[in-house]
C-alpha cells in the first residue's frame, strides 16, 4: 500500500518535473479558484523561476520516491504526510497569492514535521526525535509569523493579496517600508532556508527523519525560502535597495563557515550532512547577495551571472545532498546504525553504496570535474569582478565573503574525506558494520540515478547555465553574462573566465588511464602481494588502532577551539585502597554550539521570564476573570 | 595541431623535470650542511628501481587504494598542462587559479582517502593533518592570485602572465611583492616541505604527507612520489612566472618554446636555490603552530588585496 | 640561522672517500647479481633493531652524517619497511622482537636482501646463549651478508654495504 503511493508521488513527480521543465523554456499559465479559499482564493502562476523550482521538486522526487519504496515500502506509517509534503512543495512556487502561499507552505512544514516524528513513532530515539520535532515546529512557524506579518502589511499597503499586483505596485512603495517588509519575508525565508544563526532546528531535524524525506528536506524544501528570497527581493519588492545584497553576502558566508565548521566535528553521518547543507545554502545565499548587490548597483550583466551561479547551486545541492542522503539512509539500514564511530569497511560490504557515497562526495567537495566544481567556481567568478562597483564597504565585504567562501571549500574536502573515509574504509569498528548488508535494488536505482545526474549536471554545464540565465533573466532584464565558445567552454564576462567542463572531464580521464596504460604497454607491471597492514610488526591489528571521526577531526577542533569552545571534562577513577591504581578514566571533550548558548538560551530565558510575569494575570479566580471582561468590555465601549 | 604539440611538450618537461627539481633540492641541501650528497639525477635512478618492485598491498585496503596513485598523477599532470609553464597559452587555455587547486585537491582528496584506507593509525594522522593544513590553506590562494587578477582583471594564468609581463615595474609593487610571499609560504604547505613538513623524516609523530603514503610499495610509491614532485614543479613555476612572467612566450612556436624552457629553467634553478637555504636554515614548525604560519600567510594575502585597491 | 649558514660554507663539504673492506662475511651469494643490478645506483634501507644495545644505531647513525655521507651512493634510509629494499638488523634478536622482525620482513617487498650488522646480529655476541635471545639474524629472517664488530665503525659499516652492493668505491 505504501509502495503504491510512493510510486504514485514518483509518477507526480516525473510530471511536475515536465511541466516545470516548460515553465523555464516560457510556457505560462495560471488558475484561479476564487471562492475556495477567503482572501482571494487559491490562484496558481506558472512563470519561468516558479518552473525551474518545481522541476527542481519534481526531479528531486522522482529518486527519493523510488528510494521510498525500498526504504518504507512496507510500513504504512509516514506514506500520506510524504505524498502531502511532495504535493505541498510543488504548490509553494506556483503559489500565486498570499492564501495560496501561506496554506501550501504550512502544509509543506506539518508534513514534514509528522514525517520528522517518524523517529518517534517508530519507537527508536523517541526523546531525540521528540525534541527535534519541537524545536523544527517552533523554528518554523516563528519563521511563519514573520512570513506572514510581511505578507499581510504588504497586502494591506499594495490593497491586493495577490502577487502580481504586488510586482506592479512594489516601486510605488517607499524605501522603508520596502525595507521592512523584506527584513520580515527575510527572516522567515531565512528561517526555512537554515541561515545561521536560524539554522538550529536543521540539525536536529534531518538526521531523525527517514532517509527519502531528509533527501528532499535538505534538498529542495530548504531551496524554496531562497526561491521565497528571490521572489521578494526580485520581484515582488523591486527595486533592489542597497542594503539588501551585503546583508545576505554576510549571512551566507557565515552560514557557510559555521555549517562546515561543525560538520567537520560531527560523528552522526546524517548530522554531518545537515550542517553541510547549512554551508552549501550558505554558499546560495552568497550568489543571491551577489545579485542583489549588483542588482541594486545598477550592473545586470553581473547579477545576471550571482543569480545564474545561485540557481545553478540550488540546482547542483539537491542532485548530490538527495544522492548522499540516501547513501547514508542505506548505511543505516545495512548496518544499523550512523555513528560512524562505529562505522567503518562498508566499501567490501555495500560496494554500490559506497561508489554512489563517493560521487556524492566529490561533488560536495566543489572537486572536478563534477557539479558542485562548476557552480563553485561560478560563484567565484561572479565574487571576483566586484571590482566594478566602486564602494570600498561593499568591496570589503566581498573580500570577506571571497575569503569565507574559500575557506569553507577547503574545510569541505576535510569533512568529506572524513565522511567517506572512515565510514566506508578500513576495518568495521563494530558488528553491526561487519555484518552490513547493501541495499535492495530499488535503491540501488534511485541513488545510481541521482549520481549519473550529478555527472550530467557538470558535462551540461554549457547548456544549463544560459538557461539559468534566461530564467534569471525574466526578473532583472539584462544583457546575457555567459557565452559558450569552443569546445563547449563557457565564457564568462567576455574574457574574465572560462571553463570547459567537458574538456577538464576528458584530460582527467586521459590524465588517469596515462600512467596505466603505459605500464601495460611497457610491461611493468608485477603482481601484486597481498600481506597486513604495517603496523610496526605489532602482533594484533584490530579495529581499535584505527583512526576515528572525532580523531579525524581533531586538528580542527584545536584550531578553531575559540569558535567550538570544548569543555573537557576528565573523571578518573581510582582504586579504592590505593590512589595510585586507576580503575578506569572517561575522558570528554564535546564541542559547544555557540549560536544556541549565546542566542537561544538567553532568549529562551527571556520569554520564561517574561511568560512567569505575565502568568500573574492566571490567577485562578473567577471574580478577577469577570472583572477583566468588565474592563474590556468598558474600553471597547470608550474606543467604539 | 600545436596544441597537441605543446600538450606533449609541456606534459614531458614537467614528467621529466619534476625528478630532476628533487633531486636539485636534495643536491644543494646536501651541499649546504657540508655534505657531498646524491647526484641530480638520483630521483630517477630511485624511480626506475621502484617500478621494478613487486608491490605489497594490505587486505585491509579497498579499490580506492590502488586507484589513487592513478588519480593523483592524472589530476597533477592536467594541472600542468593548465599552468602557463613553457608559453601563455598551455594547452587547457581557460584555466584559472580555482580550477588548478581543485585539481590538487582533488589528488588530496584521494590520497587521504588512501591513507584511511589501510587502517593504520599512521595513515589516519597524516590525513587527518593533510586536510587540515590543504583546507587552511585554501583561502590564502585564492587571495593571493585574486590580488594578480584584479590588476590583469581576469583569473585566466596565462591572461595574469600576459598581463604582467606588459608592465615590469609590477615587480616591485608592494601588492605584488605581499602576493608573493603568501604564495610561497602556501606552496610550503601544500607541497609538505620545510616548516610545514620534512620531507627527509624517519618519525611518523612529525609526519604529514608520508604518514598517508607509508602502505604504498613499489609502483604505486614510484607514482605517487612522481606526483608529489611533479606539484612541486608546478607550484614553484607557478610562483615563477605568474610573478616574474618575463621570458614566457605568448605563441606557440619551436623557437618559443625552447626559450619558454631556457627561462623556466633559470627561474627554477633560482627559486630552488632559495627554497633549499630557507629549508637548511629554519627548523620545523610544531604541527600546532602551523595554522599560525597559515594564518600569517592569510592576513599577507589581505594586505596583498588591499593593496591594490589602495595603489589603483 | 645565518651564522649555521655561514659555518656550514665556511668548513665547505667534509665527506671522506669510503675505505675497503677487509673483513666481510657473505653468507650465500645467491642476490649478488641480482642485488649488484637492481640496487646498484639506488638502495633504500630500513634499519630494524631486534634488541639491539643501540652501539651499532649510534654508528649507523654517523653514516648520514657529512663525513661518510650515505646519501652520495645513492641509498637512504626510509621509515616503512614497503619502501625499503634492504632491512639492516641489529641487535641478537630478542625473543620479544622475533616475530615483529619476521612481520618486517614480509612486508617488506621483493627483490629484498637482509644485512645483519654487529656481532650480536650475527650469532648473539656478547648475549649469546642467553635465554631471553633467539641467537642471531639468521635464526629469523635469512641474511645475505653480516658486518662484523661490537660495534662496526661506519667506515666499516659503509665498507660492508657497499661491497654488498658490488660497488666500487
Amino acid at each position: 500500500m505504501a509502495a503504491l503511493v510512493y510510486s504514485l508521488t514518483a509518477l507526480l513527480g516525473v510530471g511536475a518535473a515536465t511541466a516545470g521543465i516548460a515553465g523555464m523554456l516560457g510556457a505560462r499559465w495560471s488558475l484561479h479558484i476564487g471562492w475556495i479559499v477567503p482572501l482571494d482564493g487559491l490562484a496558481l502562476e506558472m512563470d519561468a523561476l516558479a518552473g525551474l523550482f518545481v522541476g527542481l521538486v519534481g526531479a528531486a522526487a522522482v529518486p527519493a520516491s523510488l528510494y521510498a519504496i525500498g526504504y518504507a515500502g512496507r510500513e504504512r506509517r509516514g506514506a500520506l504526510a510524504y505524498a502531502v509534503f511532495v504535493g505541498a512543495m510543488l504548490i509553494v512556487p506556483l503559489a500565486g497569492n498570499v492564501m495560496t502561499f501561506v496554506l501550501a507552505w504550512e502544509l509543506m512544514s506539518l508534513a514534514s514535521y509528522v514525517l520528522v516524528l517518524d523517529g518517534a513513532r517508530a519507537g527508536r530515539e523517541p526523546v531525540a526525535s521528540a525534541h527535534a520535532g519541537w524545536v523544527y515546529a517552533v523554528m518554523t512557524h516563528a519563521g511563519l509569523a514573520c512570513l506572514l506579518a510581511g505578507m499581510l502589511l504588504l497586502t494591506a499597503w499594495t490593497g491586493s493579496a495577490r502577487f502580481a499586483d504586488w510586482t506592479v505596485a512594489g516601486p510605488t512603495l517607499s524605501v522603508g517600508v520596502r525595507s521592512l517588509v523584506w527584513a520580515l519575508l527575510m527572516l522567515g525565508f531565512a528561517a526555512k532556508a537554515g541561515g545561521v544563526p536560524l539554522h538550529v532546528w536543521l540539525p536536529l531535524a534531518h538526521p531523525t527523519a527517514p532517509s527519502h524525506v531528509s533527501a528532499l528536506m535538505s534538498g529542495v524544501m530548504i531551496k524554496l525560502g531562497v526561491y521565497g528570497l528571490l521572489r521578494a527581493s526580485l520581484d515582488w519588492l523591486a527595486p533592489v535597495v542597497p542594503w539588501w545584497g551585503p546583508m545576505l553576502l554576510l549571512v551566507g558566508t557565515v552560514s557557510a563557515v559555521v555549517g562546515v565548521l561543525y560538520a567537520i566535528v560531527d560523528r552522526d553521518l546524517k548530522r554531518l550532512l545537515a550542517f553541510s547543507s547549512i554551508d552549501n545554502v550558505g554558499i546560495v545565499l552568497v550568489g543571491t547577495g551577489a545579485a542583489l548587490t549588483f542588482a541594486a548597483a545598477a550592473l545586470p550583466s553581473l547579477a545576471l551571472l550571482a543569480l545564474a551561479a545561485a540557481l545553478y547551486h540550488v540546482v547542483n545541492h539537491a542532485a548530490f545532498k538527495s544522492l548522499l542522503f540516501m547513501a547514508a539512509g542505506s548505511v543505516q539500514h545495512g548496518a544499523g546504525t550512523r555513528d560512524m564511530n562505529a562505522l567503518g569497511g562498508l566499501i567490501k560490504r555495500q560496494p554500490w553504496t559506497a561508489a554512489c557515497f563517493l560521487v556524492g562526495a566529490i561533488a560536495i567537495a566543489g572537486l572536478p570535474p563534477l557539479n558542485g566544481f562548476v557552480s563553485e567556481w561560478l560563484t567565484f567568478q561572479v565574487l571576483l569582478q566586484n571590482v566594478v562597483i566602486p564602494q570600498p564597504a561593499s568591496n570589503l565585504v566581498f573580500a570577506l565573503a571571497i575569503a569565507g567562501l574559500a575557506l569553507a571549500a577547503g574545510l569541505a574536502v576535510a569533512c568529506f574525506v572524513k565522511a567517506f573515509g572512515i565510514t566506508f574504509l578500513a576495518l568495521p569498528r563494530s558488528d553491526g558494520a561487519a555484518a552490513a548488508h547493501d541495499a535492495p535494488a530499488i535503491m540501488r536505482v534511485a541513488m545510481v540515478a541521482t549520481a549519473c545526474a550529478c555527472a550530467a549536471l557538470a558535462l551540461g554545464a554549457s547548456w544549463i547555465v544560459p538557461v539559468l540565465a534566461t530564467v534569471g533573466a525574466t526578473l532583472i532584464p539584462g544583457p546575457t553574462p555567459v557565452t559558450v565558445g569552443a569546445w563547449l567552454t563557457l565564457d564568462v564576462s567576455k574574457d574574465f573566465a572560462a571553463l570547459s567542463v567537458p574538456a577538464v572531464a576528458l584530460a582527467l580521464g586521459s590524465g588517469v588511464l596515462l600512467p596505466l596504460v603505459v605500464l601495460m604497454v611497457l610491461r611493468v607491471r608485477p603482481r601484486a602481494r597481498r600481506y597486513e597492514t604495517w603496523s610496526c610488526g605489532r602482533l594484533l591489528q584490530t579495529s581499535r588502532m584505527e583512526y576515528t571521526a572525532t580523531a579525524f577531526a581533531d586538528p580542527f577542533t584545536r584550531v578553531f577551539d575559540f569558535f567550538y569552545r570544548p569543555v573537557t571534562r576528565l573523571d578518573i577513577d581510582r582504586h579504592p585502597e590505593s590512589r595510585f591504581f586507576v580503575q578506569r578514566i572517561r575522558y570528554e571533550n564535546p564541542t559547544r554550539f555557540i549560536v544556541d548558548e549565546w542566542l537561544y538560551a538567553p532568549l529562551a530565558r527571556v520569554l520564561r521570564a517574561a511568560a512567569r510575569r505575565t502568568a500573574i494575570v492566571q490567577s485562578g479566580s473567577p471574580n478577577l476573570y469577570l472583572a477583566y471582561v468588565l474592563a474590556a468590555l468598558l474600553v471597547l465601549l470608550m474606543v467604539a | 595541431m600545436d596544441v597537441v604539440l605543446l600538450a606533449l611538450l609541456q606534459a614531458a618537461a614537467v614528467a621529466l623535470g619534476a625528478p630532476l627539481v628533487v633531486g636539485t633540492l636534495r643536491t644543494l641541501k646536501a651541499r649546504l650542511v657540508g655534505r657531498r650528497g646524491p647526484a641530480p639525477w638520483q630521483p630517477f635512478r630511485d624511480l626506475r628501481k621502484l617500478f621494478a618492485k613487486t608491490p605489497v598491498v594490505s587486505d585491509t585496503t579497498s579499490w580506492i587504494f590502488r586507484v589513487t596513485p592513478y588519480v593523483l598523477v592524472g589530476s597533477v599532470v592536467v594541472a600542468a598542462l593548465a599552468t602557463p609553464l613553457l608559453s601563455s597559452r598551455p594547452p587547457l587555455a581557460f584555466a584559472g587559479i580555482i580550477l588548478l587547486m581543485s585539481l590538487f585537491l582533488l589528488g588530496t582528496f584521494f590520497l587521504a582517502l588512501a591513507g584511511l584506507d589501510a587502517g593504520s593509525a599512521f595513515g589516519g594522522m597524516g590525513s587527518s593533518r593533510e586536510v587540515a593544513v590543504a583546507a587552511l590553506a585554501e583561502p590564502t590562494v585564492i587571495l593571493a592570485v585574486f590580488a594578480l587578477a584584479l590588476r590583469a582583471n581576469t583569473t585566466n594564468l596565462g591572461g595574469i602572465v600576459e598581463r604582467v609581463a606588459a608592465e615590469p615595474q609590477l615587480a616591485i609593487n608592494p601588492a605584488h611583492l605581499l602576493a608573493f610571499v603568501a604564495f610561497f609560504i602556501v606552496m610550503l604547505a601544500e607541497t609538505g616541505r620545510l616548516p610545514v613538513d620534512n620531507p627527509a623524516t624517519h618519525l611518523e609523530l612529525t609526519m604529514i604527507h608520508e604518514a598517508m603514503i607509508l602502505e604504498y610499495s613499489g609502483r604505486h610509491l614510484a607514482l605517487v612520489e612522481w606526483a608529489s614532485a611533479m606539484k612541486l614543479l608546478v607550484f614553484l613555476a607557478l610562483l615563477a612566472n605568474l610573478f616574474f612572467p618575463w621570458g614566457v612566450p605568448a605563441d606557440i612556436t619551436p623557437l618559443a618554446m625552447l626559450l619558454g624552457l631556457l627561462a623556466l629553467g633559470v627561474k627554477l634553478v633560482v627559486l630552488a636555490g632559495a627554497l633549499a637555504l630557507l629549508e637548511t636554515a629554519i627548523a620545523k614548525l610544531r604541527l600546532f603552530r602551523v595554522p599560525e604560519l597559515l594564518a600569517g600567510s592569510f592576513a599577507l594575502g589581505v594586505l596583498s588585496v588591499s593593496a591594490v585597491f589602495l595603489f589603483r | 640561522m645565518l651564522r649555521q649558514l655561514a659555518l656550514a660554507l665556511q668548513h665547505g663539504i667534509v665527506t671522506e672517500p669510503a675505505a675497503r673492506a677487509e673483513d666481510i662475511e657473505r653468507l650465500g651469494a645467491r642476490l649478488a647479481d641480482e642485488i649488484r643490478t637492481r640496487f646498484g645506483r639506488s638502495l633504500a634501507i630500513r634499519q630494524v633493531d631486534a634488541g639491539s644495545c643501540n652501539g651499532c644505531e649510534l654508528e649507523i647513525g654517523g653514516l648520514t652524517g657529512p663525513h661518510y655521507d650515505l646519501e652520495r651512493f645513492g641509498v637512504h634510509f626510509v621509515a616503512s619497511p614497503r619502501h625499503a629494499d634492504c632491512l639492516l638488523v641489529t641487535g641478537p634478536v630478542t625473543r620479544n622482537m622475533a616475530e615483529a622482525l619476521r612481520r618486517t620482513w614480509n612486508a617488506t617487498p621483493d627483490p629484498k636482501f637482509v644485512i645483519a650488522a654487529g656481532d650480536c646480529a650475527g650469532d648473539g655476541g656478547i648475549f649469546g646463549g642467553s635465554y631471553a635471545i633467539v641467537g642471531g639474524v639468521h635464526e629469523v629472517v635469512p641474511v645475505d651478508a653480516f658486518i662484523p664488530g661490537c660495534p662496526p665503525s661506519p667506515g666499516a659499516l659503509l665498507a660492508g654495504l657497499l661491497d654488498a652492493l658490488g660497488r666500487p668505491r
